[in-house]
């Protein structure tokens, strides 16, 4: 007599497990650590030039906790240093933002603010936000002020141009849908072309907020006396580069960190757009 | 008074990279009825989805005065429901705020917006979907939002430019069924643009078949063949003969001129 219980379910062909799965992507970075590590312990170059990523970690921890004091002035201070350019890079981001916006979406919507705004900026954009380093340093002096200034010249453009690109390239059948349901001009912008811009805008945000920890860290090297970019420009003064080091993971870390805020504000409003990849849908 | 007048309609486009004017229309002159569902028919090219624009507010005609309701037409407006031949919704609401949206842009609070729209989306079929977006739906079903979108302005006539076009044979003599159903229940003026003599023969009471550029009329036939009409009936081929003799006739006419 055969019994059911003994047929076996067929086997799954197989697939990597969740863990694992999460685990793969951190192979490389796995890999480049270790080598690093053990260059930097080979001796061929001495320790102060190429310090290993363990003493790296090492001051990274006592910059942020404060242990041994081997960042000596700096010990425990790195959420102080932190704070200040993160604060810097919301001031510029934020103003950039609100004011690229506006300039954009008039610019793309009006010919008048086409004619009229946009030469203007467009003949600004090609300078280099650093090289208004001299000029932000006399206007506004040693302090917040210049950095947020820079930091708004960063990432002011990009949220402009893509403002006037999302825009100027508004489905034209949006705008006659809209008029035939009886929207006004002012309907028109908020009601339509507004949301329907929404994808392009945030490309630009997200283009500017990478810009704006770039400038932060520049004018913080220059024109400031605190936060992560002053840490690191003066630690190289003193030949300390593990802090520069520790430094620079830092500013990619939080960086990432912002953009990844960005991004979840973007999957929340946008909703509607299905991301779909070549590869099929996702999300 | 007739719902829409069309008189002396003439549309002339400057051809820049010609450097000369083509002529569009030639000199149209139409009456649509209340509760008429027209058709236009005519080839590609032949100005019928200019002609609709031109109803629609969103061409101005050279010359000539057109006329909805007694009223000249200027721009666009919500008592010309039109229905594109994408379905043209805003991709950021769901079917129901789509279909509610000439509610939204006049002021009206969502929960009176979502109860009125609802009325729609069980006229169009599409309960249970009112909540999705129009990537979430098919082609077919978006085109559905897009009627029901124009159907709740309760516009004095429904403009629509080849609306099942982009869809599958199948989809698309489901919709030509129940566009007639919504037709005959809700009594309302329709004004269809088509390229297939067997879609307006099957849709229209009035079939004006326009010649190719310039586009004229060529001659407006009266088809009142009693619904549901049956495509295989002796009357139906009749009516389709004529039509397609009237074509023949044109493209013969064509190749003798050139």
């Amino acid at each position: 007599m055969t019994s059911v219980t003994d047929v076996s379910p067929a086997r799954p062909a197989f697939r990597p497990t969740r863990a694992f799965q999460g685990l793969e992507r951190l192979v490389v970075p796995a890999l480049l650590i270790a080598g690093w590590e053990a260059f930097a312990r080979s001796g061929m170059l001495p320790p102060a030039l190429l310090p290993a990523p363990s003493a790296v970690l090492h001051a990274l921890g006592d910059w942020v906790f404060g242990f041994d004091e081997t960042t000596q002035t700096y010990s425990g201070h790195w959420l102080r240093d932190a704070l200040a350019s993160a604060l810097r890079v919301f001031g510029g981001f934020a103003l950039a933002s609100l004011l690229g916006i506006l300039a954009g979406v008039a610019i793309g919507w009006s010919r008048l603010f086409e004619k009229t705004l946009e030469p203007t900026l467009q003949m600004l954009r090609p300078i280099p936000p650093v090289s208004w380093i001299p000029l932000a340093i006399i206007w506004f002096g040693i302090a917040d002020k210049p950095a947020i200034f820079l930091v708004f010249l960063g990432a002011f453009f990009p949220v402009l141009m893509n403002s006037i690109h999302g825009v100027k390239t508004v489905d034209h059948n949006l705008v006659r849908a809209g008029a035939m349901m009886g929207a006004n001009g002012r309907q028109m912008l908020t009601d339509i072309v507004l949301p329907a811009a929404l994808p392009s805008i945030f490309a630009g945000l997200r283009i500017a907020v990478g810009s704006a920890w770039m400038l932060t860290v520049t004018a913080e090297m220059v024109a400031v006396k605190s936060g992560l970019g002053y840490v690191l420009w003066d630690s190289y003064y003193f030949l300390r580069y593990d802090i520069v080091l520790a430094a620079m993971i830092s500013i990619g870390l939080l960086g990432y960190l912002s953009d990844l805020g960005l991004k979840a504000i973007m999957a929340r409003t946008l909703r509607w757009q299905q991301t779909t990849t070549v590869q099929g849908r996702a999300g | 008074m007739a719902a829409i007048e069309l008189r002396n309609i003439v549309k002339v486009f400057s051809d820049k990279r010609r450097g000369r004017d083509l002529l569009t229309l030639d000199n149209i002159n139409l009456d649509i009825e209340t509760n008429d569902f027209v058709c236009l028919l005519g080839p590609s090219g032949c100005g019928k989805s200019t002609l609709l624009n031109i109803i629609a507010g969103f061409e101005q005609a050279t010359s000539g005065r057109t006329l909805v309701g007694g009223r000249q037409v200027e721009r666009p407006g919500s008592d010309r429901g039109v229905v594109f031949q994408q379905p043209t919704l805003m991709p950021w609401l769901t079917a129901i705020d789509n279909i509610a949206f000439h509610l939204k842009l006049k002021g009206v609070a969502k929960a009176e917006r979502h109860h009125r729209a609802m009325e729609f989306i069980d006229l169009v079929g599409l309960r249970g979907f009112e909540h999705h977006h129009p990537s979430e739906m098919s082609g077919g079903m978006n085109q559905r939002v897009g009627i029901a979108r124009a159907l709740l302005m309760n516009p004095s006539v429904i403009l629509m430019d080849e609306p099942f076009a982009a869809l599958d044979a199948q989809t698309k003599l489901e919709m030509q069924e129940e566009l007639v159903a919504i037709w005959q229940k809700r009594r309302c003026t329709i004004v269809f643009v088509t390229h297939s003599v067997d879609e307006a023969l099957v849709l229209g009471n009035k079939i004006v078949v326009m010649t190719k550029r310039p586009g004229r009329i060529r001659e407006a036939v009266n088809f009142d063949l009693p619904r549901p009409r049956d495509i295989t009936s002796p009357e139906f081929n009749d009516a389709k003969r004529h039509i397609l003799s009237l074509i023949r006739e044109e493209s013969t006419r064509l190749a003798q001129a050139s």
